[in-house]
């Protein structure tokens, strides 16, 4: 297969970007996506010239590091996938393929297709987590039963990647779908009782510090969610903002 | 010959780690603000270390190479954790967890090192729960199990087949909470050059800011490696593709020996490679061994047929389908090791039975195990006298709760439908055994340098048993470590803080800054890629999963020229001071390019067969790997001369006082 590359160049977070045309021929169809960028790559190298910077790295859909804007797609075509589980099966020969970094004003660019997602880490550090040291002497794992539909819904939440799909999606920017990602794990276990309030609160405050934008419930996050992260996890964060505003003695 | 001393203490197995934790001295809380600790890697053993590190009072600094400490590969760890919890009550206790790591390790790891291992495996478990781990449960609430191979008990906990990212989230949001309070400083997108020695004491690293190319200098007064195993030296593995060796090269290069560094698992169950342009191999998780049977067909012309896809797997009769891991293991079946099921499915490839059309794939299949379950969910929901269609669509839904994202992954990927036909599926290196050699406290052979998880080599001997490693990067960074690296900084209470501005500094720095430059300034013709390459197909090829004296020589020579010509011929794009991947891979492959040549070095020292290490020359009528335990009971443990070739080889003899050394059969 062939295919017209449009990919997005910027040299640095403070340098002008612009899309640049790239050629890439005899791709095969069982090719993943990034292995297609590789390809480019050795050929831009061999000639000569700055290879395209993309982040990458598990390559088989978990660690949430591959991020590339695909035909305005966040992860490309396909439902449920991350840009590394994408094949060139997918796309049709002789298509042009445009690819863009995340754009959000909380994801600044570094390079290229590489943006600083720091802000993420910042919203888990303003309180998802349940404060527990580590001891040893927490209580057997066993004492508490927790229903199995709660630890279903939990775990469900708990899949999210961190990939910022949801940012770059959506047309204000917000982080609302993974934000709540956390929120809801955690309020739906026992464990995440005693700081339920507090933690929805903060993080909710660091999201709105890190600039993104609002949620308008869309909802093209959870469809382009390459781990189908539900829309009523959204919900669940309301309930639980509201909640706490209402209840919070702060 | 140095004498190695691996510092198990005294007494009973079962009293070693409680009497030592006794005798081990501590810090006092105001001292601990004066004492700083540096933990490189944010994976299971780095994050929930730096964690535990912190929340005692310690000063940290915690590096990672990617973009977030919650990417880290451990995240990509599917089937489990083992624990002797025994909730199942079917017999297990920490004695049969450690003797079943022992047996499966085929009697080359440390006794005392896995009885610990062993021990504290229920605490992390309660540790995990009470963190916000959302392990599968049942319906009445309580924790749900599973098994892995070479094991006859119910002993893994899971969450789905994202176990490794459920228990990463969990200790990187112990970390955030750590950094949050100021009480560690993150580095993202860090790489470690060098470690830094100051009167013989590990005092500090060299780093890389992958960002801006800055070369950076942080001193401390422990070093701790959590980096990782080097399975990427095959260029092709389950690991992600920055996972590296260099952390714990530049330690060995810095005087920490390397033990057992040809002990590399094979994976049995991997999805095949399909192409030369192929960048990595993905796992399917072992426990899909509990509910899948392996085979390949019983007639040449059926294996035929199916490459030429004219029959379809699901035409080939029962009694046409040679299940041969239940054919040649009755007892264990299709849950024996992974190094046994590894070479099971390379002796029937290599004997011409393989189903895709490269000849390396054989079959993993559901169907049984979905009529099984069917029927059983037909009776939970009444359903009576239902149709196999109905028995089928039940029996799916149960798969689809234990191993959707499994199956969805395998979908995407290979585009077919499992449930409807079996997978295929291909050994493929996923795991190292070997690694930094380190005494019963997890410290070097440098004083002050720790190594922990994956990136040491004590506790899974030749073989690690599945759900194991998760198991062992917690304990360590949990449970072991805040212990053992305290009693070591007792002594630094008055040292104070350690200057960056000193000659040992300054030069480690100097020689960082000088090789970058000379890969830059190489110019050369071939890409960084091009050398990783053929460095892993000489790897897999002569020291993969059979390994012989000629091959092993052979690749040594091989390598030693391939170093020479990546010295002079690599090219290398961009500059130093910017956001350059190819030059961060450049030094990574320069250092699997030793690691490789020593990798051999010791398959070839090794005139035996253990575990993952299979030495054609060395092996039972039945095709089994034959132990010499008169006289290679030992880890060897390699000590940097200068040249991988001409690394020195210390012994450390191993004790077996608690266990007795058998050929280990699964039959």
């Amino acid at each position: 297969m062939n295919f017209t590359l449009k990919i997005w160049r910027q040299s640095g977070p403070k340098a002008k970007g612009s899309m640049e045309t790239y050629q890439v021929s005899d791709i095969s169809s069982e090719m993943s996506f990034l292995e297609m960028i590789d390809v480019l790559n050795d050929q831009i190298i061999r000639d000569g010239q700055d290879p395209v910077a993309f982040d990458h790295d598990c390559r088989e859909g978990i660690c949430g590091m591959c991020s590339m804007y695909i035909n305005g797609e966040a992860h490309g075509p396909g439902r449920g996938v991350t840009t590394c589980q994408l094949h060139m099966r997918s796309f049709s020969d002789g298509e042009t393929i445009y690819i863009e970094p995340w754009r959000a004003a909380a994801f600044p660019i570094i390079k290229d297709l590489v943006t600083d997602r720091g802000a993420f880490d910042r919203i888990i550090q303003a309180g998802g987590y349940v404060s527990v040291n580590t001891s040893g002497n927490t209580q057997d794992a066993n004492a508490m039963p927790i229903p199995k539909d709660n630890a279903d819904d939990a775990f469900d939440a708990a899949t999210c990647i961190g990939c910022g799909a949801c940012v770059a999606t959506c047309k204000n920017s917000s982080a609302m779908l993974f934000t709540s990602a956390k929120v809801s794990q955690l309020s739906l276990l026992p464990q995440g009782e005693p700081e339920r309030e507090r933690r929805v609160l903060r993080m909710v405050a660091q999201m709105d510090e890190e600039g993104f934008g609002n949620c308008t419930n869309t909802g093209a996050c959870e469809v382009e969610c390459p781990k189908g992260i539900s829309l009523d996890n959204i919900a669940r964060l309301n309930r639980e903002f509201l909640r706490a505003q209402v209840t919070s003695e702060k | 010959m140095t004498v190695l001393n691996s510092k198990i203490p005294h007494g009973a197995l079962a009293d070693k780690w409680t009497k030592h934790k006794n005798d081990i001295r501590l810090v006092n809380p105001a001292n601990k603000r004066l004492i700083d600790i540096i933990v490189v890697g944010t994976g299971l053993a780095g994050a929930s270390a730096a964690a535990s590190f912190a929340e005692m009072g310690y000063n940290v600094k915690a590096l990672c190479f990617q973009d977030s400490p919650r990417r880290a590969h451990s995240i990509a760890a599917q089937g489990g954790i083992n624990a002797a919890k025994n909730y199942q009550n079917d017999g297990d206790s920490v004695y049969r967890l450690f003797h079943d790591t022992v047996k499966g390790g085929d009697y080359r790891s440390r006794e005392g090192n896995v009885y610990r291992l062993a021990e504290v495996s229920s605490n992390i478990i309660d540790q995990c729960v009470a963190q916000g781990v959302p392990f599968a449960r049942d319906y009445g609430g309580l924790l749900d199990n599973r098994s892995f191979g070479g094991v006859l008990v119910s002993r893994t906990f899971y969450a789905k087949g994202q176990t490794g990212q459920q228990l990463l989230l969990g200790a990187y949001s112990a970390l955030s909470r750590q950094i949050a309070k100021g009480k560690i400083e993150m580095l993202n997108r860090h790489e470690m050059m060098e470690v830094v020695k100051v009167d013989g004491k590990a005092r500090g690293i060299i780093a890389r800011n992958l960002v801006t190319g800055e070369v950076e200098k942080h001193s401390a007064h422990a070093v701790v490696l959590c980096t990782g195993g080097y399975g990427n030296v095959f260029f092709l593995s389950t690991n992600a593709m920055g996972s590296n060796v260099s952390a714990a090269w530049k330690a060995h290069r810095a005087g920490a020996f390397f033990a057992n560094p040809s002990f590399t698992q094979i994976h049995p169950t991997c999805i095949p490679i399909s192409g030369d342009y192929q960048s990595k191999l993905t796992l399917m998780s072992e426990s899909l061994r509990n509910d899948g049977r392996i085979w390949v067909p019983k007639k040449k012309e059926d294996v035929t047929a199916i490459r030429e896809k004219k029959k379809r797997p699901v035409e080939i009769a029962e009694e046409d389908r040679d299940y041969y891991l239940e054919r040649r293991y009755p007892s264990f079946g299709n849950l024996v090791p992974r190094d046994v099921a590894s070479r099971a499915a390379k002796e029937r490839c290599d004997a011409g039975y393989g189903v895709n059309k490269t000849g390396e794939a054989v079959f993993l299949d559901f169907a049984s195990a979905i009529m099984r379950y069917g029927k059983t969910e037909a009776h939970i929901q009444g359903v009576h006298t239902p149709t196999d269609a109905k028995i089928k669509e039940l029996g799916e839904e149960v798969v689809r709760n234990k191993y959707g994202n499994l199956f969805q992954m395998y979908e995407k990927i290979q585009d077919e439908n499992p449930y409807k036909t079996p997978m295929m599926i291909y050994p493929a290196v996923h795991y190292t055994m070997g690694g930094v050699w380190v005494d019963y406290n997890l410290m070097t052979t440098v004083q002050g340098l720790y190594a922990a998880g994956e990136a040491n080599f004590s506790d899974h001997g030749a073989n690690r048993l599945g759900a194991s490693a998760l198991m062992q990067g917690l304990a360590d960074g949990y449970f072991v470590l805040p212990y053992t690296v305290g009693d070591y900084l007792a002594d630094d209470i008055r040292t104070g803080e350690i200057s960056t501005d000193s000659k040992e500094f300054n030069e480690a720095a100097d020689r960082v800054q000088k090789q970058l430059e000379s890969f830059l300034n190489t110019n050369g013709t071939r890409t960084v890629d091009d050398f990783h390459k053929k460095l892993g197909r000489i790897m897999w090829e002569h020291c993969g999963m059979a390994r012989n004296e000629k091959g092993l020589k052979y690749a040594i020579a091989e390598i030693q020229k391939l170093r020479e010509e990546f010295y002079q011929d690599v090219k290398v794009p961009g500059t130093m001071n910017s956001f350059n991947p190819e030059l961060d891979k450049a030094g990574r492959v320069a250092d699997f390019l030793e690691l490789g040549e020593l990798m051999c070095v010791d398959a070839l020292e090794r005139n035996e067969s253990c575990g993952g290490h299979f030495r054609e020359e060395y092996q039972t009528p039945e095709g089994e790997a034959l132990r010499d335990d008169v006289n290679y009971k030992y880890v060897s443990a390699w000590e940097y001369t200068g040249k991988p070739s001409e690394a020195k080889l210390n012994k450390e003899e191993l004790k077996y006082e608690n266990i007795e050394l058998k050929q280990r059969s699964y039959k």
